[in-house]
């Protein structure tokens, strides 16, 4: 069972569609005791940093992340990658801070959203040149955790990794084939 | 480096799909879902799904074709048609709908366009223009109601205004091209790619693989939407994509 944390932003039913293509059943729930019996768990997310950090805040669920985050696969798509890091511009707003490194707007003269299909550059095999979607305006610090990234005038991060924390700039649900075997690899950790 | 993307669109009535020339005169063509899991596996890169209609019929949104679309279909489903309130955007993202196409309401009330974007993000609002060109004044003005409303708005003002107000891509279709396959409208997407930083999606007028190759040479358009030529496969996507990347445009294969 794949736990879905729910805080009411993002369109958590394609995430659902992708797990059960994958042959994964599912729970959308901020229940701790349910996302302490998941296998993995997937904090989503479409939207603001700050409107959702705030959310997270005042439902509880800031602890509870954290706290599974220590044990726990755990995977953050789009924002909800972000929100594993420390501090993002979007809000001026603090986020779970499980892993160290901020979030800043894009800077590029290229058309903002960054919006569609980019390439992977990954020293893992599986992953390098590959394509997959993209739609975000901000993005995270390089780091240590990089394990692939994409072009866009810069080096966007595009999967960070720190044990059983991974996190997806792009949609693994909306990428095809390359996106579902993406989102398998994350959740039973065999990057 | 970003691909140039080739969107399928799929004009929805009645819950089937259906195509015509200039906005009337339909034709049913497939169900939605099968169509989906075709393009799905066809290639295409995004499908728009817009329910011609519902602005001027007024029906409730297709919830349940919408699920049924969105279940197989693993890459981008843009919704559209009749959206007027930020309650029926909630409700179509949680059937499936990764981004929401405004139109006409748009025009009625442009604070839809910030409040959307504010409350959902500005990647999942599409601003939706339908543009015609004005023989006598000489400049493309924006229709609403599915092309059958003609309002006294510059088109290039009113894309600069949604950009502002924090869409976050533009689909504009040609009305003058849509639906007779003589290329798109280069000329009025230059302008308009030029005139605003986010992406836009190019409609009207593709008849065949010439014409995307045309379209991506000549303006900064960052895709390019069909609809009857691809349901009837005039033009093959894997083929258009091959020409594409033949002639320097780089897409997914």
């Amino acid at each position: 069972m794949i736990g879905i944390i729910d805080y009411s932003l993002g369109n958590t039913g394609n995430l659902v569609n992708a797990l059960k293509k994958l042959g994964y059943e599912s729970v959308i729930t901020k229940d701790k005791n349910v996302l302490s019996s998941c296998e993995a768990i997937i904090l989503p997310g479409v939207g603001h940093f700050g409107y959702a950090m705030n959310i997270i805040n005042t439902s509880g669920l800031k602890d509870i992340i954290v706290e599974l985050s220590k044990y726990k696969q755990l995977i953050g798509i789009c924002l909800g990658m972000q929100l594993l890091f420390e501090h993002s511009e979007e809000g001026n707003a603090h986020g779970l801070g499980i892993l160290k490194g901020s979030i800043a707007r894009i800077d590029t003269d290229l058309t903002i959203p960054h919006l569609g299909w980019n390439t992977l550059t990954s020293n893992y095999q599986s992953l390098n040149g590959k394509d997959v979607y993209f739609i975000h305006s901000y993005k995270v610090s390089a780091s240590e955790y990089t394990i692939a990234e994409t072009d866009y005038n810069s080096n966007i991060p595009a999967i960070v990794k720190k044990e059983n924390i991974t996190g997806i700039q792009f949609h693994p649900e909306k990428s095809g084939e390359t996106g579902l075997f993406i989102l398998k690899n994350a959740l039973d950790g065999s990057f | 480096m970003i691909k140039k993307r080739i969107i399928a669109c799929l004009d929805v009535k009645d819950g089937a799909v259906v195509k015509g020339v200039n906005f009337i005169d339909l034709e049913h063509i497939g169900r939605p879902a099968e169509m989906a899991k075709r393009y799905n596996q066809e290639g295409a890169d995004e499908l728009v799904f817009l329910d011609i209609s519902k602005t001027q019929e007024g029906h409730e949104l297709m919830l349940d074709v919408i699920r049924d679309t969105a279940r197989e279909l693993f890459i981008p489903l843009t919704i559209g048609g009749g959206i007027r309130t930020t309650e029926d955007i909630k409700q179509l993202l949680d059937a499936g709908a990764d981004k929401i196409s405004i139109n006409s309401a748009a025009i009625e009330n442009p604070g839809i366009i910030r409040g959307a974007s504010r409350r959902f993000g500005s990647q999942c609002i599409v601003l939706a223009v339908d543009v015609k060109y004005d023989n006598q004044v000489e400049d493309y003005y924006v229709y609403t109601h599915g092309g059958t409303k003609k309002t006294e708005i510059k088109a290039l003002d009113w894309i600069a205004e949604g950009e502002a107000a924090g869409a976050g891509e533009l689909l504009i279709t040609s009305m003058d091209h849509d639906g007779v396959k003589s290329g798109f409208d280069t000329q009025f997407l230059k302008q308009a790619a030029n005139l605003v930083n986010i992406p836009v999606i190019a409609s009207g007028g593709a008849g065949s693989i010439n014409h995307f190759v045309d379209l991506f040479q000549n303006t900064n358009v960052s895709a390019g939407l069909a609809a009857s030529i691809f349901h009837r496969e005039e033009v093959n996507i894997g083929d258009l994509k091959q020409e594409l990347l033949e002639n320097g445009i780089e897409v997914r294969l």
